[in-house]
Parts: C-alpha cells; structure tokens; sequence
C-alpha cells in the first residue's frame, strides 16, 4: 500500500460485485460503513434487474407505474434520460431492449455511499464497487490517490496508473462472464475498444460516460470524451494501442502523461 | 491545486502460475495444484513510460485496528537494527462461500510485502463456475501482486474479480496485520 491505514479496509459483497471502503481519516467512526452498506443494499433491493421483485424489474415488466416508484427511482430515471440526451442515445437505460439503468445504478449508489462517510466526516477515503472507484481527499496527507487501470488484454497487468484528488475511476469494457455493452442503436457489440476508463470528479457521471463512450467504439469515444470539462478518458484498443484524451490538462486536473 | 497524473505503465511480472485444474468435478485439484502466482526475486516491473514513483526501504510499520483478536503473528520477535530480511510466513485468509463455490487464499509475505499469493482452497458448484475459477483465479492472483509491486490503493476495470476473492484475501492481510 502506499501509506500506512489507521483502519483496515472493509470489503463486502453486493449487487453481484465487491466492495471495498477505504478509510484514510484517523478516529472516523467504523459503524458509518455499516450505513453505507445497508445502503447499497438497499440499491440493490430497488434496481437489481437480476431479481424480479426489485420496483425496476416490476417496472421493466409493466407491473408498476413510474408514479408509484420511490422518489430516487424517478430521480435515477430522469439522469439517465438526461443521459441518453447528452450522449446521443449511446448510453441508455434501454440499451438491450429492456428497462435496465445498471449503467449509472452502480456509480450513482458508489458515489452516494463516499457522499454518506463525508457526510460522518471522512474526508479522506475511497469505496471501490466492482472497479468502479469514487475516492475523496488524499490516500495520505499530501499524497493523491492512485488507482491502477486493469489491461484487458494482458491479465494482471496494469494499462496505466490514474493519479488524482478526489478522484473518480471508472472502466467499461468486456467483462469475465460476458459483455455485457451494446450500442443501443445497432443491439450489437461496439468495435475496437477493448476497454475505456474515464476519470474526472464525479462516479455516477463516469460511470455513465464509460458506459457510453464503450458503446460508441473507438472513434468516436475519444472525440466525444474530448468535449467532456472536466473528464477524461483513457483507451485501450482491441489491437492493442492506447490513447488518453487531452481535455485534462485544460480542465484544471492538469498532470503529464 | 489538484492534479492528475495519468502515467502509462506496463507492469510486467513473471507469473508462476498453474493452469492444469480438473474441470470434470467440482473440486478445483489438491491444494498443492491450485494456481499461484509469485514475484521473480528483486520484484522487478517495467515501464515503456516514465516509471511511477515507487519507494522502497523498510516496510512502512502499520497498527492493526481490525478488531479484538490480538494474536501477535508468529514470527514476531524485536526488529532488526539493520536491514536484514524479514523471515517468510504464509497466512492463510477465511474460507469463503460465495454463490459459485468457496474461495480461501493463502498469501507469502516478507515483512508486509506480499511475495506469494495462492489458493488454499477453490471449488465451483457448476461447471460454469468452474471454467471461470481456471480462468480467473491465475489473473485474480496475478493482480494482487500488481497491485503490491505498483504500490496502488487499488484498480479500476473491467477485471476478473472473483466474490470471496478479495473478502479472503482481505482477511489474510488483517490476519497477518497488514493493510
């Protein structure tokens, strides 16, 4: 590790995934991650599409009017519309057919869970769920964190190494048990990219942008990551080759590569 | 001012890994061949890039908050002046089940440095399952020891994580009072 911890990092297993908190501040009181996982529980009770009793499965199915839905079940529905918007379709809570958010569900529930431990005073701290990664502060003082890229095609190397403050990481890219990305206009999967990782402030937002860039395919994920303020992206293409978006380094993150 | 530094890296390790497991039953070989992975000595990586500043010296000393258990790891003894080279002692993490089988890792350590990660135990439920531990369990170990030698607080992507992979390496580490 990079610095010493004053307390152990806790891992816990949710939404198919595992979760790791990591809490840098000294005298944080532990129990606020036994909130934090009861949240992401009960995410998982509202949107997992794996279960059919979930308000999104009922949803998908017809079963449930949006009006019935909890509030933050509108709230997640209306961002990813707001997405889709913004992306010209290539992300969509609707990408396969169905009614499916995950795209932004997991990064929104993370990025809530590192809002709820700053909110009990952690200003310090990284939760990663499933390789996605909202971090804030530093992993020491003076020291940014530093969260590794995983290489899709070479397994168990690292692509690159992401360094920031408050910094958020997220990949979309072929999964162990599948792809799991379609590019909503054509229901197949996107061609050449082998993995794209986006990093700026915020995890629900580079979630959704990882998601969409991945379904837009190597060309034009990097032009559209480019207009991004405030986010960047690093890609890995099928044949290999890596490329990382230059709207960093006007966008106040600044950095050298 | 905040900064980011994206360096590109490739971080070759030399993997000793195994990949004859028996697919046919559910369990996943002996433990003497289940897959490990292991640094080559001097822990070497290298860069096409700018190398990412790594430090090296003595293990950083860390407090071990992880709860009431106290037992002192059984290698303890008053640390050496000079620096001489921590002994080796294996450790073994919880057993656990996950909805495809159980998962209990056993990592090598030197000091707080992992040299060595395995699997004491690895079984699938459903062939399936037992594709993707043969697949995933020599990327899951090689990762770890990625994550040592680069010294990252941890990795984003669309990489093999296995339930009760990380759960029982994490308890290896509090065990061996490390973090």
């Amino acid at each position: 590790m990079t610095a010493p911890l004053t307390a152990p990092r806790r891992v816990h297993h949710c939404m198919g995934t595992v979760f790791t908190f990591d809490i840098r501040d000294p005298g944080v009181d532990p129990a606020v991650i036994d909130e934090a996982v009861r949240w992401l529980h009960h995410v998982d009770a509202t949107f997992s599409t794996y279960r059919a009793d979930t308000q999104i499965s009922r949803l998908a199915r017809g079963d449930l009017a949006v009006g019935d839905c909890t509030p933050e079940v509108r709230t997640v529905l209306q961002r990813c519309a707001e997405l889709e918007r913004g992306t010209g379709g290539f992300f969509s809570a609707r990408a396969a057919g169905t009614l499916d958010p995950s795209g932004y569900v997991k990064g929104w529930a993370i990025q809530t869970a590192s809002d709820m431990l700053l909110a009990a005073g952690s200003t310090n701290h990284s939760v990663n769920g499933g390789g996605d990664v909202q971090c804030v502060g530093d992993s020491a003082p003076g020291q940014p964190w530093r969260i590794g890229v995983a290489h899709p095609q070479r397994p168990g190397d690292l692509a690159a190494i992401v360094t920031g403050t408050g910094i958020a990481v997220a990949t979309s890219g072929t999964a162990e048990r599948g792809c799991h990305v379609l590019d909503p206009h054509t229901q197949r999967a996107p061609l050449g990219l082998a993995s794209i990782t986006v990093a700026g402030p915020h995890l629900s937002e580079a979630d959704a942008y990882a998601t969409a860039v991945f379904a837009m395919g190597a060309a034009a994920a990097r032009d559209w990551l480019e207009q991004r303020p405030g986010y960047w992206g690093f890609g890995v293409t099928t044949d290999g080759g890596t490329w990382a978006t230059s709207g960093w380094a006007t966008s106040g993150w600044g950095g050298t590569l | 001012m905040k900064r980011t530094i994206l360096s590109f890296t490739a971080t070759v390790l030399g993997l000793v890994a195994l990949l004859s497991f028996k697919t046919h039953g559910t369990q996943i070989g002996p433990a003497s061949a289940l897959p490990s992975a292991a640094l080559p000595a001097g822990g070497a990586t290298s860069s096409a890039a700018p190398a990412p500043i790594t430090s090296s010296g003595p293990p950083t000393p860390t407090t071990n908050n992880s709860g009431p258990s106290a037992t002192p790891p059984p290698t303890a003894g008053p640390p050496a002046p000079s620096a001489a080279t921590p002994a080796a002692r294996t450790v073994l993490g919880t057993a656990v089940q996950t909805p495809y089988g159980v998962v209990q890792v056993k990592i090598t350590l030197s000091g707080s440095k992992i040299t060595d990660a395995g699997f004491a135990q690895l079984t699938a439920d459903d062939r399936r399952s037992a594709d993707i531990n043969g697949q995933a369990a020599p990327i899951l170990l090689q990762q770890t020891l990625s994550t040592q030698s680069a010294q990252i607080d941890g990795v984003s992507g669309a990489s093999y994580t296995s339930q009760g992979y990380e759960q029982s390496l994490q308890s290896a580490l509090d065990r061996a009072g490390v973090h």
